[in-house]
């Protein structure tokens, strides 16, 4: 087995030597800065070479979506993230986006159509359930075979958007054994992160929301908790820290794709 | 002749009152502020079917949802005989749909066994309510005047319920006794009127009328006490599911007037295209219940305080102050306190209070998580965190005064386009070094 060393495709390089490629990869704050979330960038990328996907990268160019100014209340704030945003998408003539981020996911395909941004968005989830379904992608290790699997929706591709399958039907696609926390899919429960919570303390009550929803995942008995947003994975591998649980491990779709491929 | 003089004169007291609160309710919502326009008909109508009639979101508690739903759906076949009961009062008629045949006897057939089944449903609600302790029917905002209330709506309900029946019952048994033909099917009151073979059919005859004047007027009296009542949902339950948004959960609305404003800063010409305007300057974001949408206004009044949107906050169930119950409460109570000075003395009336701050603190409103848990719960698709976020608006666009931590996260997008203090240089470092297997 050989490594090859990927340079990742930067937008307005191909873009001044006059190539289009089929989708813009959405890195996001956290995908870029996060040091745990780094490692999901990183897996996604991996995956979609692997894949042979033609996509780039926005770079340097990237700033923040708006989406946690706009919840946190600063309006003003957002709409400068977004209409800067659609200039340079726009610029570069883009049409499809795809992005680990249910929260950048959520405000493309939402919210940016109010400034002028008309994209195919496509949360990664969806983009490999997909690619799992015309049989393009499949996972044929042992990596996770009799591994105890659960999932834990976050509430911007759950709730906010009614994707559901989409994640399940990747872990499925594994040998693991997948097991529902008691509250799943519409019922879940956050993981406390949203609506900038992340940024800031939390107000006084008698614990903290990612304690209950980690707990709720250890009570499956899994090995893995999967997820598949930045802010979840915060909060969760946090969870587990707190809990001293450090054994069961918390992974992006990205990253069990990536280890099932053995990438 | 006397019958019909009294009933009519009841109807217009009844139709009178109801008039006046509908004036009422209509000045509060003249209040308030426009919200996104009602298109889409079509799409609305199938949502109403889906949601309020088909009764889908109650089912997430199956258990008691299934109660509630026979309540409903019996609700809106009794109607059709409370209807009836309006016509033969006012013509001095006896049962005057009977002339529908076959499907008059399905109608009061229907309506017969609901009442029995809503009887038992309204008797499992105030057990509940009485002598189990349901968490979610408990938090600061239910006070001891909503459990009465509460309790109120469910007792009229019964004798509704009971005096339907009654009156079934001595219908049927009044007519045995003098060979009268019965019009319409009894399924459940056939079996109750041989309790009363002993009564004369006279005394059949004038219990059946006590039966049919209780009904009628509970009838008229619950009418008038609902608008007044967490029971406004009876009313308002079903449009506001019609009005309700069809966007995804996700989408927050785009405030237009900030959009003005940011284009403006962003592109300078923008500014001499548009000359400006005479327009009000409005304030942004929700202060006080002026700020509301009439939208948010009436899902205010269609709440009934069931508090599925609390049981499902995690704020909530982390012993944080926040509960979106009571969000939705506070501008219903806010509007009565404040709307009828407002009314008389015009909307920049000022008791030097205001729903943010004396009813909805910032610590309520920093605790959400922007989850939409609440949204989805809730059974008439009441919306609560847009009016969390209109809330945060007025705090951040009009005050300034978020949490520090939040406004350093601003400070950081603003700066380089992150909420973390990184230069924007290095948002490809991730990148570095990256190698793949290749088997």
């Amino acid at each position: 087995m050989s490594k090859r060393k990927i340079e990742v495709p930067l937008m307005s390089d191909l873009h001044a030597r006059g190539e289009q490629p089929e989708y813009l990869v959405w890195i996001g704050s956290a995908g870029a800065y996060d040091d745990r979330y780094k490692k999901v960038s990183r897996s996604l990328i991996k995956v979609l070479t692997y894949l042979n996907i033609s996509y780039a990268v926005l770079g340097v160019e990237e700033s923040s979506s708006g989406d946690v100014a706009r919840r946190a209340g600063n309006e003003m704030l957002f709409q400068m993230q977004a209409m800067t945003n659609v200039e340079i998408l726009n610029g570069y003539g883009v049409k499809k986006i795809l992005t680990a981020d249910p929260h950048a996911y959520n405000t493309f395909k939402n919210e940016y159509p109010d400034f002028g941004g008309h994209y195919e968005v496509w949360h990664h989830s969806q983009f490999f359930h997909k690619l799992i379904r015309e049989g393009t992608l499949h996972m044929n290790s042992d990596v996770f075979k009799d591994k105890i699997l659960t999932f834990h929706d976050p509430c911007y591709l759950g709730r906010a958007n009614g994707e559901y399958d989409a994640p399940r039907d990747v872990i499925k696609a594994t040998p693991a054994e997948f097991k529902e926390m008691p509250r799943h899919k519409s019922f879940a429960l956050c993981c406390g992160a949203g609506g900038g919570q992340m940024f800031k303390e939390a107000e006084a009550g008698d614990r903290e929301v990612f304690i209950e929803r980690t707990e709720e995942a250890l009570g499956t008995g899994a090995e893995v908790i999967a997820t598949a947003c930045p802010y979840c994975m915060v909060m969760i591998t946090d969870g587990l820290k707190y809990k001293d649980r450090e054994e069961v491990k918390n992974l992006d779709i990205a990253e069990i794709i990536e280890q099932s491929l053995e990438l | 002749m006397v019958k019909q003089i009294v009933f009519i004169l009841a109807l217009l007291v009844t139709l009178g009152v109801f008039t006046y609160t509908f004036f009422r309710v209509l000045a509060y919502f003249k209040l308030t502020r426009q919200d996104y326009p009602i298109r889409h008909l079509g799409k609305r109508f199938s949502q109403m079917m889906k949601v309020a009639i088909g009764q889908t979101k109650i089912f997430r508690r199956p258990v008691i949802g299934l109660l509630h739903a026979l309540v409903f759906w019996g609700f809106l076949v009794i109607l059709i005989g409370s209807i009836e009961m309006v016509v033969d009062g006012i013509l001095g008629t006896e049962r005057a749909f009977r002339a529908l045949g076959v499907v008059y006897d399905v109608i009061i057939g229907a309506g017969d066994v609901f009442a029995l089944i809503i009887a038992v449903a309204i008797l499992v609600f105030l057990f509940r309510r009485l002598f189990l302790h349901v968490k979610r029917f408990t938090g600061i905002e239910m006070d001891h005047k909503k459990h009465v209330d509460a309790n109120i709506a469910l007792t009229l309900i019964l004798i509704l319920m009971v005096s339907l029946l009654g009156m079934n019952a001595f219908y049927v048994q009044h007519a045995a006794a003098v060979g009268h033909e019965i019009h319409g099917a009894f399924p459940v009151s056939r079996f109750i009127a041989p309790w009363f073979a002993s009564l004369s059919a006279d005394q059949l005859y004038l219990y059946h009328e006590i039966n049919w004047w209780v009904h009628i007027l509970v009838i008229f009296f619950f009418a008038n006490y609902l608008p007044y009542s967490k029971h406004f949902h009876v009313y308002l339950s079903v449009p506001n599911v019609f009005l309700s948004r069809l966007d995804p959960l996700g989408k927050l609305y785009t405030m237009e007037n900030v959009k003005k404003e940011v284009q403006m800063m962003m592109d300078p010409n923008a500014a001499f295209e548009e000359p400006a305007g005479e327009e009000e300057v409005e304030r942004f974001g929700v202060k006080d219940v002026e700020d509301v949408s009439w939208k948010t206004y009436f899902d205010s009044l269609a709440c009934t305080q069931c508090g599925r949107c609390t049981a499902v906050c995690p704020a909530n169930i982390t012993g944080k102050k926040l509960s979106p119950r009571k969000v939705i409460m506070d501008v219903r109570e806010r509007m009565k306190e404040k709307g009828p000075q407002m009314i008389k003395q015009g909307k920049d009336y000022s008791d030097n209070k205001a729903m943010l701050r004396d009813h909805i603190t910032e610590e309520e409103l920093w605790a959400c998580t922007l989850c939409n848990a609440c949204a989805e719960e809730c059974p008439i698709n009441i919306n609560h965190p847009s009016l969390i976020v209109e809330m945060r608006r007025y705090l951040v666009m009009e005050e300034s005064s978020g949490p520090g931590d939040l406004n350093a996260i601003f400070t950081n997008i603003e700066n380089n386009g992150a909420p973390w203090q990184y230069s924007q240089e290095d948002r490809m470092q991730w990148a570095e070094e990256l190698y793949i297997n290749e088997s």
